[in-house]
Formats: structure tokens, sequence, C-alpha cells
């Protein structure tokens, strides 16, 4: 008798430390694949209808501040509005990367509606940041 | 592909794009979430008609 309950005890441990494995693997994994394409750090949690609202929120924040011709910042180390706005870029994740390789983003100073472009794309990378947080706290338990 | 909002529009995209993000992050159940958004989206919007009355009265 006592036999059969050291059995479960140590299979019950087992499931809890490999859930617990699997909790703190989702805990890595979930912001930096919610950082690379939106959305996503909620796709692979199960929670659908959210990813998808991040995603089409900020993929639409990105994609018109290209359309108004904002601009896409690169690596700089000059003025620290500039440095700045390359780190909220960056934070788009796969979608800067895309921009950057297919030079997308060169900016317009003659158009108005430009700077507005120029602040939807950072923003876009700021908002990715907070959703890959979210996500983050999805996968520790501390959000349902 | 060039787009031409003005800036009320281009506010009004922001204002939901930005309300949608923080209604899901900043709360945990789904009805929660759709106050919390539509709460952020009132206080942009209507944050940018305030600026633009007061930017109004400043200017006459």
């Amino acid at each position: 008798m006592a036999n059969q309950q050291n059995t479960a005890a140590v299979q019950r441990n087992a499931r809890n430390a490999k859930a617990a494995q699997q909790s703190s693997s989702m805990a890595t994994i979930a912001p930096i694949a919610g950082w690379l394409l939106p959305g996503l750090g909620h796709f692979i949690q199960r929670r659908w209808v959210r990813g998808l609202l991040l995603m089409a929120a900020i993929f639409t924040m990105f994609f018109f501040g290209l359309a108004m011709q904002g601009k896409v910042y690169s690596f700089n180390t000059g003025d620290l509005l500039d440095m700045l706005g390359f780190v909220g870029d960056l934070g788009a994740g796969v979608l800067y990367f895309v921009a950057r390789m297919m030079n997308w983003g060169i900016g317009n100073i003659h158009r108005a509606v430009a700077d507005y472009g120029t602040k939807y794309i950072v923003v876009a990378g700021l908002l990715n940041i907070i959703a890959a947080v979210d996500a983050h706290h999805i996968a520790i338990g501390k959000k349902s | 592909m060039t787009f031409e909002l003005s800036h009320f529009n281009a506010a009004l995209l922001f204002a939901l794009c930005a309300s949608v993000v923080f209604g899901i992050t900043q709360r945990s159940t789904p009805r929660a979430m759709l106050r919390y958004g539509a709460y952020c989206f009132a206080l942009f919007v209507g944050g940018v008609i305030v600026a633009a009355w007061a930017m109004w009265l400043i200017k006459h």
C-alpha cells in the first residue's frame, strides 16, 4: 500500500516537473515569437482571437505608416530621437527587417502626412513589445 | 501606393489600433478587454477634440 502511494507521488512529481519545464520554456519562447511576428506569441498559446486582433492592429499601423511614406529608422549613433526611433521600429520584429530589406520607408519630409506615418511605424513597434510582454505574462500564468 | 489621410482620420486610425492592443494586453477577461479598449478609444478621440478646440481658442 505504502509502495503504491510512493509510486503515485513520484509520478505526480514527475508530471509537475514536466509541466513546470514546459511553462518555463514557453515563458522564453512566447515573447520572442511575439516580438518576431506580431500575435505569434499568443497563437502558440492558443489565444487565437487575441493573437489575430493584435496582429491586425500592429500590421495595420505598420503598413499604413509605410503607405503614408513614413520613415523607417536604421541603426544610428546620431541624434537621440533618431536612436529612439530605431529602437521603437525594431520592436516590430520581422516587419522591420522586411521593410529594411525591401528599402521601404525612405520618408518624405515634404509631406505632413509622412510624419504621421513615421510615428505610426514607431508606435507599431512599441505596441508589439507590449503584446510580446503580454504573451510572456500568459506563459508564466500571471494572466489567463 | 500612398495614403492621404487627414489629421483627424489619422488620429482615429491610431486610436483604434492602440486601443485594441491596450484593451487586450491590460485586462484579463474578454468583457473587461472590450470595456477598457472602448474607454481608451474614447479618451484618445476625446483628447484630440479637446486639443483641437484648445488650439482654435488660442488662435482666436
